[in-house]
């Protein structure tokens, strides 16, 4: 099989922000508790006109200045998210009109919860490996959902991460592929409800941890890799706590999974969380470092990657925004009125 | 009435056991009783369950259990005292046999509380109390028990220091106990800077919701000196069952539970002791001020002085009264309708000699106190190695 990887990888995040001390003022909750404990210190949201074909666009653009190739070359456009603004047509073919992909091309919408986006690049490596395709664009995108004075509204958040996969001038090469998945109804949202329901504390052990330890125990014994081997691991980040605490039963030092875990100011991006994780990374990883990306999706299941950087990184690293950057330069702070008002919560006479 | 011993004790790891259903946890718990009495047969069984229905949907629980034991066509009875109930379950058990209507009763206590959201375990708890004058005007146990600590504190001058000693020593007890589902140390400092639950009330004055069981095998005492030798003989010497009004605000006074009181004095006089008698306690700590207010109405400390005796380490392993070797509702779990049938287990382990790192130095006697809602009921038991 020949070599494949990502070849040109791209981040969106919205400017706008809200800290968890004006979420829990309106509700009486205490957010020094979801500060303490869960490590959400405040959240990316999506300015009126934003949702996640705004941001998916923006995110493959970057994606393709970095891989430096037309946008009518790739081959299949997949989108994973669990706020795809149409139930009934694609997120994708706005994207791939957008990036001047269409009309030979393959695409589909995607949906596992929060590894939807993982599911995407999964798929786009598997065409691209099988020649079927020269190029795949991969993204997780949500503008998700949590409902008014829910744990989740301390975390739902909005982003997009966008990657190209190809078997020529690859910036991270897969070493290995892996997915672990069960029927475990963690967390669910129904036809017609506007909010996810969860199960609590369930959402925690039987579900995130073990999913994600269990696709990180398998790739690491399916390739032969130690966490000494591994310089970077991503995990899906619901909260600044779950993606740490999995690095440490692993054995991974805090240091290797700080780099890609923007949880704790970014809140989590459901699709996109741990693939814009690996975005992070790719920013500053270095030629020959290895990455261990494990996403998370309710219901439940994980997708696990070990990428090996290649050379050509360095080239390409400063074509389009890092996001740590989009993270933390050129922010705007809402109140929670403004915040309601941006995320539709309230209801108009019209 | 027959003298009676507990002859078999049961148990299993508690916590929040997501495989595992209510018939799971029950039938493991009391499968370990019959074994470790060595019975071969049962004549009936009782059960103290709070709210299988609201936390599992499941009711006529008492067939379940006998069903799943194997246990057809023996009877088996399901009690109800809300937290109290396996404390009731352990006194109708202990009167089944005192009575003579049978030899070999299984007692057995459960709830499965995690298989329900928060909001929905808090609701059925908080059935537990008044629903038509508490309830309804949006009024939890944490609200109910924060208004007891705040008068107690008003009377007494008991602090949030002495309300916070409660939860670090029984962490420092549960540490020690395999079963517990918190089995670790709390320092003082994480105590009182945990999450605001009810002021004064904090998360770790609070105890947890749990998925639990335990069991008890009783038989005549006699019967058990002349078949069931391989363990120390246990008895139960006294039994004190009380009410009290279900609303708090129809007490006369805050500051103390009359229901463990007055079910304490029952069980003294069965007894022919007092508490100074007592040699340790398990007492229901729901939240660390329940127990400082027990132990004042089960008389081991005058009124206002639970608070200085938890402080000064009177209450711990070492001090003058041990109080809740197992670590308490507040770190060993409480899976309500069990709660009360494993503070006699506690009773008996250390009775027996077989509480491990938490072994109390030869103990002679004990007493369990369970308490149903804010004190609407109690449940006091005596135990006596002989």
């Amino acid at each position: 099989m020949p070599d494949v990887g990502i070849i040109g990888w791209g981040a969106n995040l919205p400017r706008y922000r809200i800290k968890a001390e004006s979420i829990a003022v309106v509700w009486g909750a205490d957010a020094d508790n979801y500060k303490r404990s869960l490590q959400l210190f405040e959240k990316s949201v999506p300015a009126p006109d934003q949702d996640t074909v705004t941001l998916s666009v923006e995110a493959a653009r970057n994606a393709l200045k970095r891989a430096t190739i037309d946008g009518s070359r790739i081959g299949s456009v997949y989108v994973g998210s669990e706020s795809h603004p149409y139930a009934v047509k694609p997120t994708g073919t706005i994207v791939a009109e957008a990036v001047g992909a269409t009309p030979e091309c393959h695409c589909a919408d995607f949906e596992f919860a929060c590894k939807a986006g993982s599911e995407a690049m999964f798929v786009c490596f598997a065409q691209v490996s099988a020649g079927l395709i020269d190029y795949g664009l991969a993204i997780g995108a949500d503008t998700s959902q949590g409902a008014p004075g829910d744990a989740l509204e301390y975390s739902a958040s909005a982003g997009a991460a966008a990657f190209i996969f190809g078997r020529e001038n690859l910036v991270a090469k897969v070493e290995e592929t892996y997915s672990y998945m069960t029927d475990t109804p963690d967390f669910w949202r129904r036809e017609n409800q506007h909010y996810p329901q969860h199960g609590g504390r369930f959402t925690g052990e039987p579900a995130y941890f073990r999913h994600t330890l269990g696709a990180a125990r398998g790739i690491m014994k399916k390739s032969g890799a130690t966490p000494e081997d591994i310089d970077y691991a991503v995990f899906h980040q619901p909260n600044g706590k779950f993606p740490m605490t999995a690095g440490k039963r692993l054995g991974f030092p805090k240091e290797k999974v700080e780099t890609g875990w923007l949880v704790p100011w970014l809140g989590n991006t459901y699709s996109g969380a741990s693939p814009l994780g690996l975005t992070a990374v790719l920013d500053v990883a270095k030629p020959g470092q290895r990455i261990l990306m494990v996403s998370f999706g309710s219901g439940a299941g994980s997708d696990a990657f070990i990428f090996t950087v290649q050379d050509r990184i360095v080239e390409v690293r400063d074509l389009a925004p890092k996001t740590r950057r989009q993270l933390d330069e050129n922010k705007f702070y809402l109140d929670y009125g403004r915040y309601a008002k941006f995320r539709g919560k309230i209801l108009r006479n019209r | 009435m027959r003298e009676v011993a507990v002859i078999g004790v049961g148990l299993h790891k508690w916590g929040e056991l997501w495989d595992m259903s209510i018939r799971d946890i029950l039938v493991t718990a009391a499968v370990a009783a019959l074994k470790d009495a060595g019975v071969d047969h049962v004549d009936s069984m009782f059960l103290g369950c709070m709210s299988s229905g609201l936390f599992s949907g499941q009711e006529h629980l008492a067939s379940v259990m006998a069903d799943y034991l194997d246990l057809t066509p023996a009877p088996a009875t399901r009690v109800e005292s809300a937290c109290a109930s396996g404390g009731l379950a352990v006194r109708l058990g202990w009167m089944e046999v005192a009575s003579g209507l049978s030899d070999i009763v299984l007692v057995g206590g459960v709830e499965k509380m995690t298989d329900v959201s928060g909001t929905e375990a808090t609701f059925a708890l908080s059935t537990a109390a008044d629903t038509e004058y508490e309830g309804y005007q949006g009024v939890t146990f944490p609200g109910l028990y924060a208004m007891m600590a705040r008068a107690h504190m008003n009377r007494y001058g008991t602090t949030l220091e002495q309300l916070s000693q409660v939860s670090v020593k029984n962490h420092a007890n549960g540490a020690l106990n395999p079963y517990a589902q918190y089995p670790f140390p709390v320092t003082l400092e994480t105590v009182m800077n945990s999450t605001m639950v009810a002021e004064p009330l904090r998360l770790l004055h609070c105890s947890p919701i749990t998925d639990g069981a335990a069991a008890l095998v009783l038989c005549p005492a006699e019967l058990a000196r002349k078949s069931f030798r391989e363990h120390p003989l246990v008895v139960i010497t006294g039994s004190g069952h009380a009410t009290d009004t279900i609303a708090l605000h129809s007490r006369a006074d805050l500051t103390t539970i009359k229901a463990a009181e007055v079910a304490a004095k029952r069980a003294y006089e069965m007894a022919g002791i007092g508490p100074d008698d007592i040699d340790f306690a398990e007492v229901h700590d729901c939240f660390t001020i329940a127990e400082i207010m027990t132990t004042e109405a089960l008389g081991f400390f005058a009124p206002g002085q639970g608070g200085p005796a938890a402080e000064n380490g009177e209450t711990s392993r070492e001090g003058s009264k041990p109080i809740n070797t197992s670590g308490g509702l507040k770190a060993k779990g409480h899976p309500v309708g069990a709660t009360g049938v494993a503070q006699i287990i506690e009773l008996v382990l250390q009775l027996r000699g077989e509480a491990g790192k938490r072994q109390l130095k030869e103990p002679r006697r004990g007493l369990a106190q369970n308490m149903g809602g804010s004190g609407g009921s109690s449940l006091v038991h005596i135990l006596e190695k002989r």
